[in-house]
């Protein structure tokens, strides 16, 4: 590998002097360095003028990470630079055209034991980054592709920052998502850069910001235009371009002729102006505090450790905030919060990969059959990703409905600016809508979402195959039945797959795919990368009566009758749920899932699984459909649902029904904390039934489905993640106290015990 | 000898021929090289068995003027009549002869959207002749000269007038859409309660007015701001493009002061001073054009007011007719319109390359090499545009990678680019700077000799177009 590196400097070297010839600007390209060169494999720098350009370049990684090696690389650099007299500016750059540096080395962090390691690591960068801060030749950070977290923290160290406006260009913090805060100055930068609202923004949310804002916000100081083609290809074009214009603002700043000042506009004189009264500064700290706390329900401790952060070094000085950024950020770093979120992360990425490898055939026109709420969803994830998408429904309204929803999904994009109308246009084209199977022998893939009737699903299913060619897959997106059963008419069962979407389908990032024993590979690589082509977290599960996701939810909405039936109101059970991490309250979920929708998987799997999936009574869901209380659909389930009102009141009407079916509560399980147990127990114990079962392939799957499919709580990690984090023997014990007080449906599975009993853990 | 073959292609509307020749029109390069036909001089001539020649009898232009001088207080249809009454005065064609005239223009006054006919009915030509205009932004003018080409050709037609205008001193700036639909709602209110109802509804922003922009549709981005990125592709310097833009303005000048310029022809504004010159030719120095800012990528792009061609207003128009027909009516043509292409691409990144697209395969149409060209006309939109475009020409690269080409086409020759200045100095009225390109390049084959031209230009939407112009021999 170092020789290829050689062998890519001398490259570099003998076109350097080949541009020696006809172009002035290249004047010098100093190489003397080249010893020293050689032994750095994540960082190269060169001289123009008299200008240093530090290019950064991590080998064999699509994505540049501050990690130790690149920090030490970096710093002996920027030392040759500050001890150099041929040096007066320096430009810090990627050569990677999507990314600039993507973040801090998260292993770096879980290597760590203690929070004074971390702390240390913390205390590190911030040294390094004051370095920088302070330098006496002005650096300029040239930015395209993503700059976050640490990365974007070194580039406001710099003393100037130049993005592309390119959509690939995005800035932001996104470490509390991660459960820890930006540990190397970026507390205490932030606030001074964009001021104290749009930091506190940007840290608590970590949301992704674009060039042309962060220009807007003062976190950029210039932006330069993506090119197009030229006597090279567009991206490696763009990066010279960024460096060329870098150099010259590196030029101008050491010349002084470019003033480092910005002009702010009025909003941002008084906004910094109203910060600087001490009693306004409380207000807002109180005020972000009081929106934090109600959002997090105080379950996650990072964001407050960001505002209590910022809040030191605003009111204490510089030194004082630095520390307790580095001391807050170590004991975050040791929180089961942040361990549960970064395994999310680890999740997330491991279920953005295709390990069944590249189809055969791409897939390039796919038809989805019923242009219902999730048809037309599926289309418009389709269609936005350049798929050639035929949206078929059997009635005129019912099609039209469908292809209102998908041009209203887009057009939703327009209003937000991620679109423009134009390129809405041009992406609704890729739909067509149609009542019959015109054009289906140019399919590739076809994927139903018809209505949940096995019947319905096997007349469709023939009339396909009758019209499909022989490579094309065929995909049901149902949530319950069991895909053998659906693939038992079929001609060509090796074709058939299961592809579980979420509704709504462009918000909700899960797709659950299922295979059965006759499912071929290659069909389920197809599935897998069309779910990727569509921007979802994919998991691969076996089929099973509710797979995965499904029949975890079963248990756990089995609970929830019988907790309201024990006479605790949904409101009170949503605020319990709510406060234990999920995002949306237990009789919530029910409404907006659509009761007959939960009446019919309660009965399915309760015949499939039998006295495990007992406890509350069907018959409370019977009698609300039978009253026609479907939930949000239908304007009345636990609660009432009015159009263009927001605060939900309770349906009067359900009283009687809920007390037609009153039983009596359990004191010894029925504190506040067991009722959240109860729900959360039989969820995990079912999670791990269907890994015991090999449903689930890995554990991360099951995380990853219930975190992103079903809401469970993100700071938990989900179901494998929390009993690692709380302790397989605690959870084995209360499910065995819940069994005392209603029998089977709370027994532990065998591998829970196995778990507890050998002290081991899902995650090693 | 044409008139012969003329006479047998109207005669044998079934023959195989004639089915070619409705498929593709005009473009006959295969049979061309199978058998070179008619020769006129020593060179072969781009002449095409049962093609009918096409000849530019005379082609005129009122001074193009920046905009908002001497005509700012003009109509669209006054600058194209002032065209065409000295197009008839010029040529002396009885007007009945006329069998269509055609206009581009790219900026519509609403009031006369056809301003072809608007221009007609004033200029004196027959009421009885039809005109219509055409639309395909900077190469509007283009289009009418290749719609009467075709008109020709097909046999539709025999003498055609085509040219172009453009008024950029007024544009429609019109109110926001809000505003409109309350007007227009106004309009069917039938009682004083609906009417109160609606001006109800009223806002203050509904009077801000939307402005016509320079910019893509599809993409929004200025024209100046996509040659900007254009030349950055390319890296194109801004040294080079000042340097080209003052070579455009010596190059106008000296045409102008040679009178070179027989093109333009004197035009009384009414109330006004008679306009006799182009007036936005302004060679200065390097040193005071390197002074201004760049105009569309700030701070640091390249392109500025002083690379740009500006807004201008102006009008052309040209007298096309069939050989046979020009020569029967004892006229001495100046050139034949030879093949043409219409290339697109992406409208983007690529707005500013049709030159490049055209080039090779107008050039391959008509069985030439770029060595065969004695003048090139091109038009120049920017500096960089210009020099973007040679650079791509120039590029095995580009050609392999994007135009799906095995090699590249070659740069044109600077000392036979444009020697009489070009839209830079000369200006740019949209729709009516393609008469002015195939003028230039069939006065300087006669001027300077030579015996083909080769015209191309860019066009908002990434379009190009490119045509071959054979001098008529002496």
């Amino acid at each position: 590998m170092v020789a290829s590196r050689a062998i890519g400097c001398l490259r570099r070297f003998a076109n350097a002097s080949r541009t020696l010839h006809h172009c002035s600007g290249y004047i010098c390209r100093n190489f003397s360095r080249s010893s020293a060169l050689l032994a750095r494999s994540h960082i190269n720098y060169g001289i123009k003028d008299d200008v240093a350009v530090i290019r950064i370049n991590s080998p064999n990684s699509k994505v540049n990470t501050l990690n130790q090696e690149l920090q030490s690389e970096f710093m002996e650099v920027m030392n040759e630079i500050w001890a150099s007299d041929q040096v007066k500016s320096a430009v810090l750059i990627s050569s990677k055209p999507g990314c600039f540096i993507a973040g801090a080395d998260i292993n770096m962090i879980a290597a760590c034991k203690t929070p004074q390691e971390v702390t240390r690591l913390s205390q590190e960068g911030q040294k390094m980054f004051e370095k920088l801060e302070n330098s006496p030749k002005p650096i300029v950070a040239a930015i395209s592709g993503s700059c976050l977290g640490g990365g974007l923290e070194l580039a406001i160290s710099c003393q100037y920052r130049i993005a592309t406006r390119d959509k690939k260009t995005v800035l932001g913090v996104p470490e509390v998502l991660l459960g820890i805060l930006p540990g190397a100055g970026g507390t205490q930068r932030l606030p001074q850069m964009v001021g104290v609202p749009a930091a506190f923004d940007m840290m608590l949310t970590g949301r992704n910001i674009r060039a042309d804002r962060a220009k807007k916000m003062g976190l950029v100081d210039q932006l330069v235009e993506p090119l197009g083609p030229g006597v090279k290809p567009p991206e490696e074009r763009t990066i010279e371009y960024l460096e060329e214009i870098a150099v010259t603002f590196a030029k101008g700043l050491a010349d002084k002729k470019i003033s480092l000042k910005r002009s702010k506009g009025l909003m941002d004189k008084l906004t910094s102006y109203a910060m600087g009264i001490p009693f306004v500064r409380q207000q807002v700290y109180k005020k972000v505090e009081e929106q934090v706390r109600k959002q997090t329900k105080g379950l996650y401790p990072a964001p407050l450790k960001i505002i209590d952060v910022v809040k030191t070094g605003l009111e204490e000085g510089k030194d004082a905030g630095y520390l307790s950024e580095s001391q807050k950020f170590g004991e975050l770093a040791m929180t089961k919060e942040s361990k549960a979120l970064i395994g999310l992360y680890h999740g997330q990425v491991l279920c953005k990969k295709n390990k069944f490898g590249t189809p055969q055939r791409e897939v390039k026109n796919i038809a989805v059959l019923g242009a219902g709420l999730m048809g037309a969803g599926i289309a418009q994830v389709s269609v936005d990703k350049g798929l050639k998408t035929i949206l078929k429904d059997a009635t005129l309204t019912g099609l039209s409905r469908g292809q209102q929803q998908v041009f209203k999904g887009l057009n939703d994009k327009v209003k937000k600016k991620t679109l423009t109308s134009f390129e809405r246009d041009f992406i609704f084209n890729n739909l067509t809508g149609q009542l019959d199977y015109q054009s289906f022998e140019k399919a590739d893939m076809v994927i139903e979402a018809v209505f949940e009737d096995i019947n319905l699903k096997h007349k469709v299913l023939k009339e396909v195959e009758e019209v499909i060619p022989a490579h094309c897959v065929f995909a049901s997106n149902t949530s319950a039945l069991p895909i053998n059963e659906i693939a038992s008419v079929s001609k060509r069962p090796e074709k058939v797959i299961g592809m579980h979407y979420f509704s709504p389908v462009d918000k909700m990032q899960l797709l659950e795919i299922i295979t059965t024993p006759k499912t071929s590979k290659d069909t389920t690589a197809s599935a897998v990368a069309v779910g990727l082509k569509q921007g979802k977290v994919i998991i691969v599960v076996k089929d099973g009566p509710g797979f995965y996701t499904t029949r975890c939810l079963a248990p756990m909405m089995s609970e929830v009758i019988r907790i309201l039936q024990e006479g605790i109101g949904p409101k009170k059970l949503d605020s319990l749920t709510t406060g234990f991490g999920f995002p949306v309250g237990a009789a919530t979920l029910v409404d907006e899932v659509g009761v007959d929708v939960a009446k019919h998987v309660a009965e399915d799997l309760g015949k499939a699984f039998g006295e495990r999936f007992a406890g509350g009574s069907l018959e409370l869901l019977k009698q609300m459909v039978s009253k026609g209380f479907l939930g949000r659909k239908s304007g009345k389930g636990f609660y009432v649902y009015k159009e263009g009102v927001k605060s939900k009141d309770l349906n009067s009407d359900m009283d009687s029904v809920l007390a037609g079916l009153q039983v009596s509560p359990k004191p010894e399980v029925s504190s506040d904390e067991d009722i959240q147990y109860r729900l959360v127990s039989r969820f995990v114990n079912e999670a791990a039934l269907c890994l015991q079962e090999e449903i689930l392939a890995t554990p991360a799957e099951g995380d990853i489905g219930a975190v992103f499919g079903l809401g469970f709580p993100p700071c938990l990690g989900g179901p494998f993640r929390f009993v690692d984090l709380y302790g397989a023997q605690k959870i084995v014990d209360r499910l065995r106290r819940y069994e005392a007080a209603y029998g089977k449906q709370f027994t532990p599975c065998q591998l829970l015990i196995d778990q507890a009993s050998a002290g081991k853990k899902f995650y090693q | 000898m044409t008139s012969i073959l003329t006479y047998t292609f109207k005669n044998l509307p079934s023959s195989t021929w004639a089915l070619r020749f409705s498929l593709r029109p005009l473009s006959c390069s295969s049979q061309l090289r199978a058998a070179p036909a008619v020769q006129t001089s020593t060179k072969k001539t781009l002449a095409k068995p049962n093609v009918r020649n096409i000849v530019v009898v005379e082609g005129v232009r009122i001074p193009f003027l920046l905009s908002g001088t001497s005509y700012k207080d003009l109509m669209p249809h006054d600058l194209a009549r002032a065209a065409l009454s000295s197009l008839l005065i010029k040529t002396n064609v009885p007007k009945e002869v006329v069998d269509y005239i055609i206009f581009g223009t790219v900026i519509q006054e609403v009031k006369t959207s056809n301003v072809a006919r608007e221009a007609a009915l004033g200029a004196g030509f027959s009421d009885k002749t039809p005109a219509h205009t055409v639309t395909m932004a900077c190469i509007s003018a283009n289009q009418a000269m290749t719609t009467g080409v075709g008109l020709i050709a097909s046999g539709q037609s025999d003498v055609i007038v085509a040219g172009g205008v453009e008024l950029m001193s007024d544009v429609p700036i019109r109110h926001s859409r809000k505003m409109r639909k309350m007007m227009l709602d106004l309009n069917k209110a039938k009682t004083l309660g609906q009417r109160l109802s609606l001006i109800s509804k009223f806002r203050l922003n509904f009077l801000t007015p939307e402005l016509p922009a320079v910019a893509e549709f599809s993409t929004s981005e200025t024209m100046g701001h996509s040659a900007d990125r254009l030349a950055a592709s390319f890296a194109v310097s801004r040294l080079e493009q000042d340097e080209y833009a003052l070579r455009s303005h010596r190059l106008a000048k000296k045409a102008q002061d040679e009178g070179l310029l027989s093109d333009v022809v004197p035009f009384k504004v009414p109330g006004k001073e008679t306009v006799t010159k182009d007036n936005g030719i302004r060679p200065s120095s390097l040193e005071q054009m390197a002074k201004l800012k760049p105009a569309f990528v700030k701070p640091y792009g390249t392109v500025t007011a002083a690379n740009s061609s500006f807004l201008t207003d102006g009008a052309s128009a040209m007298l096309i007719m069939a050989e046979d027909k020009a020569l029967a009516m004892g006229y001495k043509p100046k050139a034949y319109l030879r093949d043409f292409v219409y290339v697109s691409q992406d409208p983007k990144d690529q707005l500013l390359l049709g030159p490049t697209y055209a080039t090779p395969k107008v050039l391959e149409k008509a069985g030439l090499t770029l060595k065969d060209i004695d003048a090139f006309e091109f038009h120049e939109a920017f500096s960089g545009q210009i020099l973007a475009n040679f650079k791509a020409m120039d590029s095995d690269w580009f050609a392999q990678n994007y135009m799906g080409r095995k090699a590249k086409v070659g740069s044109p020759p600077l000392e036979k680019f444009n020697n009489w200045g070009g839209s830079l100095s000369l200006g740019h009225p949209f729709g009516a700077t393609g008469c002015r390109l195939v003028m230039a390049a069939a006065n300087r084959l006669r001027k300077e000799g030579g015996q083909f031209g080769l015209v191309a230009a860019c066009a908002a939407g990434g379009q190009g177009h490119a045509m071959i112009v054979e001098t008529y021999p002496k």
